[in-house]
């Protein structure tokens, strides 16, 4: 069948490089609708529970989304006239930014005094002009110790000023976070521009959301081209054809392009990790077309005309390259398991390519090599003796080999219980991006950029005044700011009532406390409530019902680890100290971030574990044997144990995206092993030879391509560890180190155990019969 | 009734054609119309019941009884007494509005028995929590904007004009309202806000308007929809009563420590 096609081919190829070239671009077109998408949010599905905590407290209060404006001075610091002018001015022209609500700095802080018997509630700044050096000092003073303000709005050393600006985004059309980013950026502009010794850096929500799509254009504009780099260099060092370059070229972005293509149609979003499958499409198509090309050419070397190459390659690999890429769209597809959503994609589209890259390597690719000029060139001679040395050195010392081997894996495999999960959004974006530098200042300078949120609810309706919950809730909030230096800051309404319980006493410092009386705490409230400007209210700290409020904690930028462990003695001290209705879970975006792998993992192991079974099935299938599908579990399994082992001593950390790498794997590296077993297995049945022989002939006609197409896939995935984006850059690393691993294991710890389980004769594969790999022997 | 429609005949007629009257003018005009329309009734009286609704839809109520005073040659003075709910039960609110200068404004606090004076600045901030800021309920003097006439259109088959207006107060909340007033009655029906940046903030829709002394039409219900926060407050009415003889005693500083 497979030969008829190929015939059927061989006489019809430019019919076939059409009807490719129009399916292509029919599917390309797809690439139209790509979308990126501009939110933390996508990478939590809707059933993530700290998602929709978050939600829930983003209905009853507000989002959170901001653009916080850090401005610092090459001297001077916040206080002095001409620089609270600047913040002024700054304040101002901050709420013409699209889409903002309200916008909070040191200068239009509602600041409270009593003037005689009255509430005076006020701009803290209004003419800085008129400040006198007395003036600035007291100022200084009551910023840098006030509550609400230092360490949130002005740093506690008093040299950099924030100016917080909510933005509520419509959602109702594309690129609104880009539209507040470029509208940010100009007034940045003009403001450093017209103030000299003026600096200011951006952090926030919307900065932070609008880091990713920016992280997606780099990896897009900066590693695809890297990639095509590695393409032709690899591709054409190995081939030395200049048509065979080509023609692998095109193939491999004909499949990006199906592959970006069909999810434009179906509106996947385009995110950082599914940014990473062109790159990852690339590297598995390039080892499709490596796999066909060399063997076409080596049947030209032994003189076959170019149409016969063609058939002959293709007999020979249609089977192996239908199995190992259904193998590899199974790995993928195990992503489908993933617990965020942006991995599910970048596993489809991943299938996508590779079934793609598998229809276009025996339909478009043979076709285009029949009509192209390509001429058969020497090979690589020195390649096959290296693979014939390493042949030579593992039967001679296939006991170390094994011992080794075996050694290794127990070793390396005992430190992966020792690698720590770490999400810290942050670290995501590599120095190159401002976003990080920034936000790294605005870090060190004023306030923490990871929070906690809490929603502590009342005992009922009107309850948030009752002295009870009033009493806890400051508790609570001593509590954390007791963690120092982690906590930077605490947002609560207790901090305002004392204030204002002392104002209404004519500023008397002992009633800096919570009002005792219910009501008294409620009309207090209404007081200052009423005395609120447009854009300063409270319904960002108490819901509607005044049943509950909010707790914000901004924290330095601690690990996960630290994260966890501290947002749980949060949860233990509410338990053990406030009232039983008081009890809330923290969320936040750092939350969800520092949960996410966690649960992912879990998800992921099952995902690992039914890629494993499939896989093995595939195996067993093809190499018509059970026990060597079962043997097949040993190079299958190692690398990814030998790999983890070897981040944890090397990285220490695995997060999201290396986490799913493990799954992702095995769908890969059986490439190897299925083309090494076959060989030998060929051999022991029906040439007949000895395992030492059997493994010696398995290396030698298969050892090259196995070394070229390993080669190929390492670079391929090293390339994608070039990535600004943390996920990605790990993700490409962690699986190169993998396949690398794989590749030496199937070259010593695959044949030592071979030889080893059929010396003791616990193992027999003499019996079947049929070879579906078919491939033929190189020196025949 | 004969006044109003010569009026309206008239402002028709400038609509059309008059190359003396400018947009400004005839926005102008038809404020001071709305407001000649809404004035002369002494003093009324009435009872609120205000439903404030989050993102969710979950629900918070709070009532409160509104009295108001007409002031010649000056804004109007207005008691807000809060009565549910019950921690704040008794809080009074005592408005002095005027034509141009800031409102005067007081809180007497039963708790604590002492009347406090509020920023005067700060009318732009909701009023008890809901998505009504006090300038949107206060008394709507025309000397606090300037107008321009900007278009016609249709509210629930009701023909309106839609005239544009900007505030003169620098701390109000909003660049501009479009209001939609009704061509027969002068009355409003609707009030589009823009935040200070241009873009629309809330909708106020008024509706169930009713004749009371054969000559004040009032609403019934008026509901304010924040786009931006995603949140609603219903206000309604009940209990009307007009010309109740309220002294200008009753709305003094000393009567809000009066017990209600």
């Amino acid at each position: 069948m497979i030969e008829s096609y190929a015939k059927w081919l061989v006489a019809h190829p430019v019919r076939m490089i059409l009807v490719s070239i129009l399916a292509v671009l029919i599917l390309a077109g797809g690439t139209a609708r790509l979308a990126m998408d501009q939110d933390y949010r996508v990478f939590f599905s809707e059933e993530f529970p700290p998602l929709e905590a978050l939600d829930n407290l983003h209905d009853t209060y507000n989002k959170n989304d901001n653009v916080l404006m850090v401005l610092a001075w090459d001297e001077g610091g916040v206080f002095t006239s001409h620089h609270l002018r600047q913040v002024m001015e700054a304040t101002r022209e901050a709420w013409k930014i699209p889409f903002s609500t309200r916008v909070e700095s040191i200068t239009n802080h509602q600041y409270t005094y009593a003037s005689g018997d009255d509430l005076v509630v006020d701009d803290m700044v209004r003419a800085p002009d008129e400040l006198d050096p007395a003036a600035l000092v007291e100022l200084r003073r009551r910023a840098t110790s006030d509550p609400l303000l230092a360490g949130r709005l002005v740093g506690r050393d008093g040299q950099v000023a924030g100016i917080n600006v909510l933005i509520e985004l419509p959602g109702s059309s594309d690129d609104e976070a880009g539209t507040v980013m470029a509208h940010t950026r100009e007034l940045v502009s003009s403001l450093e521009a017209q103030y000299s010794g003026l600096k200011v850096y951006l952090t926030g929500i919307i900065p932070m959301n609008h880091a990713f799509p920016e992280a997606t254009m780099a990896d897009m504009s900066s590693l695809v081209p890297l990639m095509y780099l590695v393409i032709v260099v690899l591709i054409g060092g190995f081939l030395r054809s200049f048509w065979g370059t080509v023609g692998a070229l095109f193939m491999i972005t004909f499949s990006v392009l199906v592959a970006l293509g069909l999810s434009g149609y179906l509106g996947m979003p385009i995110t950082p990790p599914s940014a990473s499958t062109p790159t990852m499409i690339m590297t598995l198509a390039l080892a499709d077309s490596v796999h066909f090309l060399t063997y076409m050419f080596r049947q030209m070397r032994l003189g076959a005309d170019r149409r016969n190459a063609v058939i002959e390659s293709l007999k020979a690999n249609f089977q192996p390259m239908l199995l190992t890429s259904l193998a590899a769209a199974i790995g993928f597809l195990t992503m489908n398991l993933s617990e965020s959503p942006p991995f599910r994609d970048l596993g489809n589209i991943t299938v996508f390519g590779v079934m793609a890259a598998f229809l276009l390597s025996v339909g478009f690719l043979p076709a285009l090599m029949c009509v192209a000029p390509v001429r058969g060139r020497v090979g690589h001679a020195w390649l096959d003796r290296a693979v014939d040395r390493i042949a030579d050195t593992v039967v001679t010392h296939r006991n170390a080999f094994f011992i080794g081997g075996a050694g290794a894996v127990i070793v390396l495999g005992s430190f992966i219980p020792s690698i720590q999960l770490n999400d810290e959004w942050l670290e995501y974006f590599d120095e190159s991006f401002t976003f990080r530098t920034d936000t790294e200042f605005a870090a060190k300078h004023l306030t923490g950029i990871y929070t906690i949120e809490y929603s502590l609810p009342a005992k009922d309706s009107g309850g948030i005044t009752d002295p009870e919950y009033l009493q806890h809730l400051a508790a609570f909030a001593q509590w954390w700011r007791s963690q120092q230096p982690k906590v930077r800051h605490v947002s609560v309404l207790s901090d305002m009532l004392k204030r204002i319980n002392m104002n209404l006493h004519g500023d008397r410092a002992d009633y800096y406390r919570l009002p005792d009386d219910p009501q008294l705490a409620a009309q207090y409230l209404m007081v200052y409530e009423m005395s609120l400007p447009f854009g300063h209210d409270l319904s960002t700290l108490i819901d509607i019902d005044k049943s509950a409020t909010r707790l914000v904690v901004s924290l330095d930028t601690v690990s996960t680890v630290e994260l966890k462990r501290i947002e749980k003695e949060a949860a233990e001290w509410l338990v053990e100290n406030a009232p039983l209705y008081m009890f809330s879970q923290g969320t936040s975006p750092t939350v969800m971030f520092a949960h996410i792998s966690q649960r992912n993992i879990r998800q992921m192991l099952s995902a690992t574990t039914i890629a494993l079974v499939a896989v093995s099935i595939v195996l067993i299938y093809a190499l018509r044997s059970i026990k060597l599908g079962a043997v097949s579990l040993v190079p299958n399994l190692a690398p990814a144990i030998l790999g983890f082992g070897a981040w944890s001593l090397l990285v220490g950390e695995v997060g999201l995206a290396t986490s799913i790498v493990a799954a992702m794997t095995i769908g890969i590296v059986i490439d190897d092993t299925v083309h090494f077993l076959s060989k030998y297995r060929r051999a022991r049945t029906i040439l007949g030879k000895d395992p030492e022989s059997a493994v010696r002939y398995a290396f030698s006609t298969v050892g090259t391509a196995m070394l070229v197409t390993t080669t190929v896939l390492v670079a391929g995935f090293l390339v994608l560890s070039q990535s600004t984006f943390e996920m990605n850059a790990g993700m490409g690393l962690l699986t190169a180190l993998i396949l690398a691993i794989a590749l030496v294991a199937d070259f010593t710890l695959l044949p030592a155990l071979l030889m080893w389980l059929e010396n003791r004769q616990t193992l027999s594969i003499t019996e079947g019969r049929y070879d579906p790999f078919n491939l033929e022997d190189k020196k025949t | 009734m004969k006044a109003q429609i010569w009026v309206l005949g008239l402002a028709l007629a400038l609509i059309a054609g008059s190359a003396q009257a400018t947009r400004e003018e005839e926005g102008r005009r038809i404020a001071l119309e709305m407001d000649r329309v809404e004035s002369g009734y002494g003093d009324y009286r009435a009872s609120v019941e205000m439903t404030l609704r989050d993102r969710k839809g979950r629900e918070s109520r709070r009532y409160m009884r509104f009295l108001t005073k007409e002031t010649h040659g000056d804004g109007d003075k207005s008691i807000v007494v809060f009565k549910q709910p019950r921690d704040i039960k008794g809080v009074t609110a005592l408005t002095y509005s005027h034509k141009t200068d800031p409102d005067d404004q007081w809180l007497y606090l039963p708790k604590l028995r002492r009347v406090k004076r509020i920023s005067s600045a700060n009318q732009s901030g909701p009023f008890v929590g809901s998505e009504f800021a006090y300038e949107d309920i206060g008394s709507q003097e025309p000397e606090k904007y300037t107008y321009r006439y900007l278009d016609q259109g249709v509210h629930e088959d009701n023909p309106c004009h839609l005239i544009e207006r900007f505030p003169v107060n620098p701390d109000s909340g909003y660049s501009k309202q479009v209001v939609w007033v009704e061509v027969e009655r002068m009355i409003p029906w609707r009030i589009d806000y823009y935040d200070r940046k241009g873009e629309l903030l809330k909708t106020l829709k008024n509706s169930g308007y009713q004749l009371y002394q054969q000559r004040f039409w009032r609403p019934d219900r008026k509901e304010m929809v924040n786009y931006q926060a995603g949140k609603s407050t219903l206000i309604e009415y009940s209990d009307y009563a007009f010309s109740t003889n309220l002294s200008d005693q009753d709305l003094s500083v000393s009567a809000l420590k009066r017990s209600r």
